[in-house]
C-alpha cells in the first residue's frame, strides 16, 4: 500500500521537475531523494512545494574533505497533503568545498529561516537572497571558524581541566 | 576635643563609629548573630544555566522544599547574595554570569552544581564551554549529573557550615566570610 | 482586552524599525524572571512590541560536532542532556536511527516497555510546560502543584532504571531494564492520583477568570500560517493542524494503541494550555492501554542475548537487567543513512544520522521541536503588549537548552 503511493508521488514529481533533478526512493533508508544543481534548485523547490512539501523540517550541511565538496540538504514534508503526511524529501545540492554557495530557499520555505542560519554559521555556507544571515548560537569569537566542518578539530586536553587555580573574586 | 556641630562629649564621632563596628565585628557573639542571619538568608539571583535548572526548579517544589532552609528564589542581583551555577556555562553565559556577579554586594556566595561545572562532564571536549572556576570563585561543589534536589540541599547545608566557622576566626577578617579567602569543598559521597 | 495591532511582516520593514523615533529597545536577558537561558530582545514603541529578536545560543554545547567524537553507545547521553524534561523520547528516536542503520528491530515486549516510558515521560514534560507557564504568569501555586505531582511519576522510573530524569534506558536492540513484579499496580495508583489531580487543575487554574483573561485570543496563530512557518506540537495542534507523528508515520508499539489526537482551531495560548492538558489524559489512556496488553517475552535483541556471557545470562534471569556485551560497546553499522522522527513532548524530534562505517558517527544532525517552534518570537509576538511577551513565551513550552543542543 505503501510503495504504491510512493511510486505515484515519485512519477508525478519526476513529472514536474523533467531533467532538472533525480527523483529516487530510497527503501532502506526510507525517504525520497531529489539530487540537483545548484542552479536549479529554487525551480524545482517551487515545484516540490506544488506537489504539497509544505513545510521544511531542517537544513543541514555533510561536509566531505576528501572528495572536495559538501552536500546541502533541505528535508521537508508535509502537513496538509494526506497523500505525503509521513513522508519525507530530501532535497541534496552538492557544492564545492573551496566556495560553498546555493540559493536561499525561504522564498519557497518559510520555515527554513533559522535552519539556514545555523548551518552558515557552522559550515559557511552562503545563502544567497537569505533575509538575516547573522550569527545565531554561536558568539561573535566564532565568526569564520566553521565548527562543523571536518577540519576544526575538538582541541581540548583531559590535563586542561586539571586544577591549577581560580578566578580572582 | 574638636567641638564640631552635632558632637558634644563624643570627640570625633567618625573614628568612634568605626572604632564600634569593628569591636562588633570581632566579637564573637555578635558575628556569630551576624552569621547565623546570613545562612538563613540565603537569596539566589535569578539565573539558570543549563539543564540542572529543572533539578533546581525540582527542588524548590514542595516534596523538597529549599525554601525552609531560607533559600528564596528573589530575581534581581542587587539584592541577592548567592550565585546558583547550575549546568554547563557556556562561553555567552559565562559574560552574563560574570556581569551578574559583579553586581552582587558584599558577602556573596557560589555554589558550583552538576559535573559540568566541576571538570567539564559529558560536554568536556566542547568548543564553546568554559569550567566555573575560570569565571568565578566557587564555595561549594555539588556533583552529579545531574545531582539530586537532596544533594543540593546538602550541598547548601555545607556552605551553612563554611559561613558558621569563619565567623571571628580571625581578627580583621570579614565575618561570613569573603569567597577566595578559604579553599573550596566539595561534598563527598556518604 | 484589547486585541493585538496588525504588523506587516517584511524583512526590509524590520530592518527599518530601529531607526525611527520612539522606538526603544530593551533586553529581556537571561537573567530575568520571564525568559529563562535566553535572552529576547524587544523593540517597543510605547508599550506595544513592534520587533522581537530571539538570542539564543547560551546553552549551546555543540551536541553535533561531540557527537562525532563519541562512540555510538556513548552519544546517548548526550543526546539526552539537552532535552532534559523529556529524556526517553529524545533517546528513543536516537536508538530508532541507530536500529535503521544496523537493520535490527527490538523484540515486542520492549516496544512496548518504549511506549510506557514514552508516554511517562510525556506527562512529565506536559507538566512542567504547565508550572512553567504558571511561574511566568505569576502564579507560584500551579508551579509548585505541578512539580509536585511530577515526582510520582518520577519515583516509578527511578524504580525501573535507577535515575530520575536522565535514564538512557533505551539502546539499539532492545532496553536496558525489564519491568519489576509490581511495576504495573504502583503505577496505576500514580495515574489514578493524576487523574484526581487534573480536576483540581481546572477548577482553580483552567476555568480561572485571570487566566482566560490573559490568555485568550494572545499569541494567535492561524492554520495557514502555522504550516508556512513549520511550527511543531500541542502549538500546531492548537491552531487547527491534526499532525502528530505516532499516527502519521508510527513507530515503536504504537499502532497497537487506540488513542485520539486532540486538536482545536483557535491557536491562540489559552488553547495551548487545553491541548496539553487534553494530552496528558490521552497518554495516561495508553499507558493503561499498554500495560494491560504487554506481551512476555525478552526485552533485547536474540543475536546480542546470545553473545551474552553464562554470568550475564544469569544477571538478567534473575533481576531484568540487561549488560553490555562488547558488541553493543563497539557498535559500526555499514555505511548508510538513517532519519528517525519521534513525538516528544514538546513536539517532532527529527534525527539524521550518517554513518561510514566507522566508529562514531559521521554526521548527527539534530532537530528538536524548541528549535522549530522559534518562528513564534519573530512572527507572533509583534503587535502585542509588552506584558504579553512572558504569557506567548510560556505557552509555546519553549525550552532552552533543547533548542540550542
Amino acid at each position: 500500500m505503501i510503495s504504491l503511493q510512493v511510486d505515484a508521488v515519485v512519477q508525478e514529481l519526476s513529472g514536474l521537475v523533467g531533467d532538472k533533478a533525480k527523483v529516487v526512493y530510497d527503501q532502506k533508508a526510507g525517504f525520497l531523494r531529489v539530487e540537483t544543481e545548484c542552479k536549479n534548485a529554487a525551480d524545482v523547490a517551487k515545484k516540490m512545494k506544488e506537489t504539497g512539501f509544505d513545510h521544511c523540517i531542517s537544513v543541514t550541511a555533510v561536509d566531505f574533505p576528501v572528495e572536495g565538496r559538501m552536500s546541502v540538504v533541505w528535508h521537508v514534508s508535509s502537513y496538509t497533503n494526506s497523500k505525503l503526511m509521513g513522508m519525507l524529501a530530501a532535497l541534496t545540492v552538492n557544492v564545492e568545498r573551496a566556495r560553498p554557495e546555493v540559493p536561499s530557499l525561504v522564498p519557497v520555505w518559510e520555515s527554513a529561516v533559522f535552519h539556514e542560519r545555523e548551518t552558515h554559521e557552522m559550515f559557511g555556507v552562503g545563502f544567497a537572497g537569505h533575509p538575516d544571515l547573522r550569527q545565531l548560537l554561536l558568539p561573535d569569537e566564532f565568526k569564520g571558524k566553521w565548527p562543523l566542518r571536518k577540519d576544526f578539530k575538538l582541541s581540548k586536553k583531559r590535563e586542561d581541566l586539571f586544577n591549577k587555580g581560580g578566578a580572582e573574586p | 576635643m574638636g567641638q564640631e556641630e552635632g558632637s558634644a562629649y563624643f570627640g570625633n564621632l567618625d573614628e568612634v563609629a568605626k572604632k564600634a563596628g569593628e569591636f562588633i565585628k570581632r566579637n564573637r557573639l555578635a558575628s556569630k548573630v551576624i552569621n547565623w542571619g546570613y545562612t538563613y538568608s540565603l537569596w539566589p539571583a535569578y539565573l539558570v544555566t543549563a539543564c540542572c535548572g529543572t533539578e533546581l526548579a525540582a527542588a524548590s517544589a514542595p516534596r523538597f522544599d529549599l525554601e525552609r532552609l531560607g533559600f528564596l528564589s528573589y530575581g534581581n542581583p542587587r539584592q541577592s547574595n548567592l550565585v546558583l551555577i547550575d549546568g554547563t556555562l557556556t562561553v555567552k553565559m559565562a559574560k552574563v554570569v560574570r556581569a551578574v556577579w559583579e553586581q552582587m554586594p558584599e558577602p556573596k556566595w557560589v555554589i558550583a552544581m552538576g559535573a559540568c561545572v566541576l571538570d567539564g562532564g559529558i560536554f568536556w571536549n566542547s568548543y564553546s564551554t568554559v569550567l566555573a572556576r575560570d569565571v568565578l570563585p566557587v564555595d561549594i561543589y555539588v556533583p552529579g549529573c545531574p545531582p539530586r534536589p537532596e544533594a543540593l540541599a546538602r550541598g547548601i547545608m555545607m556552605l551553612k557550615e563554611k559561613i558558621k566557622k569563619n565567623a571571628g576566626s580571625k581578627p580583621g577578617v570579614q565575618a561570613g566570610a569573603s569567597p577566595g579567602t578559604s579553599a573550596p569543598e566539595m561534598m563527598s559521597g556518604r | 482586552m484589547s486585541l493585538p495591532k496588525e504588523v506587516p511582516f517584511t524583512y526590509e520593514a524590520l530592518s527599518q524599525i530601529e531607526l525611527k523615533n520612539g522606538v526603544i529597545e530593551l533586553q529581556v536577558g537571561p537573567a530575568h524572571a520571564g525568559s529563562g537561558h535566553m535572552r529576547i530582545v524587544v523593540w517597543v514603541e510605547g508599550d506595544t512590541v513592534v520587533k522581537v529578536d530571539p538570542d539564543i545560543g547560551y546553552v549551546h554545547r555543540g551536541v553535533e560536532k561531540l557527537s562525532e567524537d563519541r562512540i555510538y553507545i556513548k552519544a546517548i547521553p548526550i543526546v539526552e542532556r539537552p532535552a532534559l524534561v523529556d529524556t526517553v523520547n529524545a533517546n528513543l528516536a536516537y536508538v530508532i536511527a541507530l536500529e535503521k542503520l544496523l537493520g535490527l528491530e527490538a523484540p515486542p515486549r520492549a516496544q512496548y516497555i518504549r511506549v510506557i516510558t514514552a508516554e511517562i515521560s510525556r506527562i512529565i514534560s506536559h507538566l512542567y510546560g504547565i508550572a512553567i507557564f504558571g511561574i511566568f504568569m505569576g502564579s507560584s501555586t500551579v508551579f509548585m502543584w505541578a512539580l509536585a505531582d511530577r515526582e510520582p511519576f518520577i519515583d516509578i522510573m527511578e524504580e525501573l532504571t535507577g535515575a530520575r530524569i536522565t535514564y538512557s534506558h533505551i539502546i539499539p536492540g532492545g532496553v536496558r531494564w525489564d519491568l519489576p513484579k509490581d511495576f504495573a499496580d504502583r503505577l496505576e495508583i500514580a495515574l489514578q492520583y493524576l487523574e484526581r489531580r487534573m480536576k483540581d487543575y481546572e477548577s482553580i487554574w483552567i476555568k480561572n477568570p485571570v487566566v482566560e483573561a490573559r490568555t485568550k485570543g494572545v499569541g494567535t496563530l492561524s492554520a495557514t500560517r502555522a504550516v508556512e512557518l513549520g511550527v511543531v506540537g500541542p502549538n500546531l495542534r492548537a491552531s487547527g493542524v491534526g499532525y502528530d507523528v505516532r499516527k502519521d508515520s508510527p513507530y515503536a508499539a504504537y499502532p497497537d494503541f487506540d488513542f485520539e489526537v486532540p486538536t482545536l482551531s483557535e491557536g491562540d495560548s489559552y488553547a495551548r494550555l487545553l491541548i496539553r492538558v487534553e494530552e496528558i489524559k490521552q497518554s495516561i489512556s495508553i499507558i493503561r492501554q499498554a500495560l494491560k496488553k504487554i506481551p512476555q517475552g525478552r526485552v533485547i535483541y536474540e543475536d546480542y542475548y546470545k553473545r551474552m556471557s553464562p554470568l550475564m545470562k544469569k544477571i538478567y534471569d534473575e533481576t531484568g537487567r540487561v549488560k553490555f556485551t562488547s558488541l553493543v560497546t563497539s557498535l559500526s553499522p555499514p555505511k548508510g543513512e538513517a532519519i528517525s522522527r519521534v513525538e516528544g513532548g514538546r513536539g517532532e524530534v527529527f534525527y539524521y544520522l550518517v554513518s561510514d562505517g566507522g566508529k562514531t558517527p559521521y554526521r548527527f544532525r539534530a532537530v528538536t521541536p524548541s528549535f522549530r517552534n522559534l518562528p513564534y518570537f519573530t512572527h507572533v509576538m509583534p503587535g502585542h503588549k509588552l506584558a504579553d511577551v512572558p504569557v506567548i513565551y510560556g505557552s509555546i513550552d519553549y525550552f532552552p537548552p533543547e533548542a540550542d543542543r
